[in-house]
């Protein structure tokens, strides 16, 4: 197994311009079946940063961030073609191992998704046991590390044994970006974490977010355009597969450059 | 190839481990399929020893003609095909009706406590052993009538083939969209009209299956029989007279097997048995391409 | 109603009215109630069978219980010469419990590794393909997989596996004995081919219950598809792979006929398993082989029974038990999947 050191993703661009970009897509395209859903799509995540996606439904947001994770090709009858680069390597790449990929780009869904047959402390520590960690102490710490960065640990810090599934939905979706934050992801992906949460619990979640990108690249998925305003640092506004605009959040949103862009923000249509 | 590995803290145990994840994911795929080659062993052979051993037993007289005497050569099992035939008939004709009308209660009028009740005593008399099916058919009819009889033994089988039929008639009916009843009863048919008529009629395709896979399954029933209709080496002389059936027959010839003749003609009755009953079981295959298993593999 | 009649305003009904109406057309019992009624009286015959089997059960076994009290559970003599006739289920309650147990214990990993595989790992169209050749297993009737058993497997299992065991561990005493092939260890085996399709299709379609969502969160984490058949799906579908499990221990409990052809049937103390080696009998044996020959109205038809009614409450126990657990993992019922 050759061993390639990953280049230095503090190199210019392809676009000239010194940026750090966590995530490059390269004509990214994606098919279900017969289905074209996405188009060439060619998008810069910087890193250490939110990144909001927006678009009407079935514009294939979520497909997008599937495929970033290597996840969309778990779907029978799925495929995809482009590049995705993650710190400038091809994560499509052959022989790239995509439990690797998974591991450094973590997910949250829609749907709180806990193992519900396991407590609150083996649900973090899953990924970590999956990758070989036994000790206890190093586990201990890693688990209150990672439910402490996702808001979690003073509520559930004396009762680590309770099943997943005995928290409320909030306290669930907190308690998957924990699971997914203990094996140190370097992204996080996250398609529509808010839309099954009530007020109170989204906007926790959307101060977890901020605080998040301190240390990781965050994309967001998300049908809620005020979300997107409020989290975000960059906006990308999909339609139909292709990707219309992206750019700053606070200038898409103030000053977007193209009309259809502006007729989604503007509810127009949805 | 190319890493995506950075260097440091839980990276750097965790490289080490890599291989072994995917060695263990290889090695858990290969036995899942040598499990499956392992189930299927038994299957090709037992296919292969009853048409090996079997096929050259097979012949028009074979068929036709009746047991008799154990060490006539040119005995056949006709009235052991005849006896299965009759049993399923007659079968079919007790626990059909019941099974069926059992089943539309559950469906359409079961949604209370009787009804979760009834379902689950349905499950529970699915799973009866058979054999104990056979005392009590033996102590009701044949202590009745006083010796062994024909229909002892369908009374046995159509205890077994009664909750499945109610099973499968009730999931068939249940799969009918509700649309389909409620146009029907908006177009002012009676309930009971529409039930027959309309949803029963729907759900045909299953309801049909699940008489089919009981008919399949009491054809290859023995114990019961064992103990309500003796068997006998002559064709039909009545209900209330033993009678034999295939799967009797086989019995006897193994009761009898240091006889060649009479092992030859185990094999024989064995091939058209599992004729039979697989026959069965393709043709439902055909009639329900894509349903689930559910309800088949709890027949 | 005429054109006239329709043209004039309808009078409002008075309370008054609407009681004389009432009382003049009374309710009629209508085909529907009619309908209604006879189903369910249909489906009550249920409850009827297993009340009626209960208690022939019981009435038939009062004899012999009477005579023998507890010691019928607890003796190992079972002599049916009048006059000295002394009845004792044990060694059978032994036997069944023997094979059952080797049936479970062969049986249900194989039917786990197959509804793993199928459910998870095999591409759509072998799933479908493999799903229906493991149940024409189910299919074949109990007295093939005998006959079967009796002229083919038992020489598989008396030259490939008793016979190299003998030859090592033939001291340790549960390995005791000539290897012949017609003993407990080849009921046992037999039992085990036959309980794979149940437990396994059941495993499977647990399995495949289990929602997408729950295998989307393992594979999140960074696990390889093995581990998320670990992590994701088998914790989730735990209670009902029990479930299948104990059904299928509920068949191996209740199935006669292959057993019967292959156990060898002893008889009696001699019946007591203890060497896999050795000849034994189960509940269901005993009763398929000395039924037809025992006098209506003995104390020896009254003895089997006996053992009918101890066969009968250990598989409702265990039946119950089963069905209990598959239900309330499987409320998904035919056809309908998540």
């Amino acid at each position: 197994m050759e061993e390639l050191k990953p280049a230095n993703s503090e190199a210019p661009s392809i676009r000239g311009t010194l940026e750090k970009f966590k995530i490059q897509t390269e004509k990214l395209n994606a098919w279900f079946g017969n289905n074209h859903v996405l188009k060439d799509l060619s998008i810069n995540i910087k890193e250490d940063e939110v990144t909001a996606i927006i678009g009407p439904s079935g514009c294939g947001k979520s497909t997008f961030i599937r495929c970033l994770n290597r996840m969309h090709e778990l779907v029978p009858g799925a495929r995809s073609s482009g590049a995705v680069l993650l710190d400038n390597a091809n994560v499509y790449a052959r022989g790239i191992d995509p439990v690797t990929v998974r591991r450094k780009v973590g997910m949250v869904f829609q749907k709180p998704n806990p193992f519900p047959t396991m407590s609150v402390y083996d649900n973090v520590a899953a990924g970590l046991k999956l990758n070989g960690i036994r000790d206890h102490q190093k586990l201990d710490r890693a688990v209150k590390r990672s439910l402490e960065l996702a808001f979690l640990w003073d509520e559930v810090k004396t009762e680590l044994d309770k099943s997943g599934a005995s928290l409320s939905g909030g306290q669930q979706q907190r308690l998957c970006i924990a699971r997914a934050l203990a094996v140190e992801p370097e992204v996080i992906l996250m398609d529509e974490p808010c839309s099954a949460l009530d007020p109170v619990a989204t906007a926790k979640i959307e101060e977890l977010i901020s605080s998040l990108k301190a240390q990781y690249t965050v994309v967001i998925v998300t049908h809620n355009m005020q979300q997107a305003a409020r989290v975000s640092d960059n906006t990308a506004f999909l339609y139909l597969g292709q990707l219309i605009e992206y750019g700053e959040t606070t200038q898409l949103f103030e000053n977007p450059t193209e009309e259809l862009t502006e007729r989604y923000l503007t509810g127009k249509f949805g | 190839m190319e890493s995506l590995e950075g260097s440091s803290g839980v990276r750097r145990v965790v490289l080490s481990n890599q291989s072994f994840r995917r060695f263990k994911d290889k090695l858990a795929y290969g036995l899942g399929v040598l499990c499956v080659v392992l189930a299927m062993l038994p299957l090709a052979s037992i296919l292969f020893e009853v048409v090996g051993k079997g096929l050259p037993a097979i012949s028009l007289g074979f068929l036709t003609k009746t047991t008799g005497n154990i060490t006539d050569p040119s005995s056949g099992i006709g009235n052991a095909i005849e006896g299965t035939l009759i049993l399923i008939g007659v079968t079919s004709l007790i626990a059909v009706p019941i099974g069926l009308l059992a089943g539309i209660y559950l469906a359409e009028f079961g949604d209370n406590k009787f009804g979760r009740t009834i379902r689950f005593l349905n499950d529970v008399l699915a799973e009866f052993p058979s054999i104990v099916i056979g005392i009590l058919a033996f102590s009701v009819v044949v202590i009745a009538i006083g010796h062994f009889s024909a229909i002892a033994g369908a009374v046995a089988l159509s205890i077994i083939m009664l909750p499945i039929v109610t099973r499968t008639t009730e999931e068939s009916i249940k799969l009918v969209p509700s649309s389909i009843r409620d146009a029907s009863m908006a177009l002012g048919i009676r309930r009971w009209r529409s039930s027959l008529s309309i949803v029963l009629v729907t759900a045909k395709d299953g309801v049909i299956t699940g008489i089919l896979l009981s008919i399949a399954r009491i054809s290859g029933e023995t114990a019961p029989l064992l103990l309500t209709v003796l068997g006998s080496g002559f064709f039909f002389s009545g209900l209330d007279q033993p009678i034999d059936a295939l799967p009797l027959r086989i019995f006897t010839d193994y009761k009898n097997s240091n006889y060649p003749s009479s092992l030859a003609q185990g094999w024989g009755a064995a091939l058209v048995l599992i004729m039979l009953v697989l026959g069965l079981n393709l043709s439902v295959r055909l009639l329900t391409r894509g349903r689930s298993s559910f309800a088949r593999a709890r027949a | 109603m005429s054109l006239s009649e329709e043209a004039r305003p309808q009078q409002a009904k008075t309370p008054a009215r609407r009681r004389l109406d009432a009382l003049r057309t009374p309710r009629r019992f209508s085909a529907d109630d009619l309908f209604e009624t006879s189903s369910t009286i249909f489906a009550a015959m249920i409850i009827l069978i297993i009340v009626v089997t209960s208690v022939l059960l019981i009435r038939g076994s009062i004899p012999v219980l009477q005579s023998f009290k507890t010691g019928f559970f607890t003796g190992t003599n079972w002599i049916s010469v009048a006059g000295s006739e002394s009845y004792g289920v044990l060694p059978y309650v032994l036997g069944t419990l023997v094979t059952s147990a080797i049936a479970v214990a062969v049986g249900v990993p194989l039917s786990l590794g197959i509804a793993i595989f199928l459910a998870e790992m095999a591409p759509w169209s072998l799933r479908n393909a493999l799903s229906r050749v493991i149940e024409l297993l189910a299919a074949v009737p109990s007295i093939i997989y005998g006959f079967w058993g009796l002229f083919v497997f038992r020489f598989w299992v008396r030259d490939y596996l008793e016979a190299p065991i003998s030859s090592y561990v033939g001291a340790f005493p549960v390995f005791q004995g000539t290897p012949f092939g017609l003993d407990i260890l080849t009921a046992g085996l037999i039992l085990a081919i036959m309980i794979i399709p149940t437990v396994s299709s059941i495993s499977k379609d647990v399995m495949m219950a289990v929602p997408s969502s729950q295998r989307e969160a393992a594979y999140s984490i960074g696990a390889t598809r093995w581990e998320v058949v670990r992590t994701g799906v088998l914790g989730y579908a735990r209670s009902g792979i029990f479930g299948a499990i104990i059904l299928g221990l509920g068949r191996a409990v209740g199935e006669t006929m292959a057993v019967t052809m292959v156990i060898g049937n002893a008889s009696g103390p001699a019946a007591l398993p203890t060497s896999l080696f050795k000849q034994g009998a189960t509940m269901a044996s005993v009763i398929a082989n000395e039924f037809s020959e025992a006098e209506p109205g003995s104390l020896h038809l009254s003895a089997l029974i006996g053992i009918g009614l101890t066969l009968f409450l250990s598989a409702i126990v265990i039946n119950v038990f089963a069905q209990l657990m598959v239900w309330k993992v499987l409320k998904v019922r035919a056809g309908s999947v998540e």
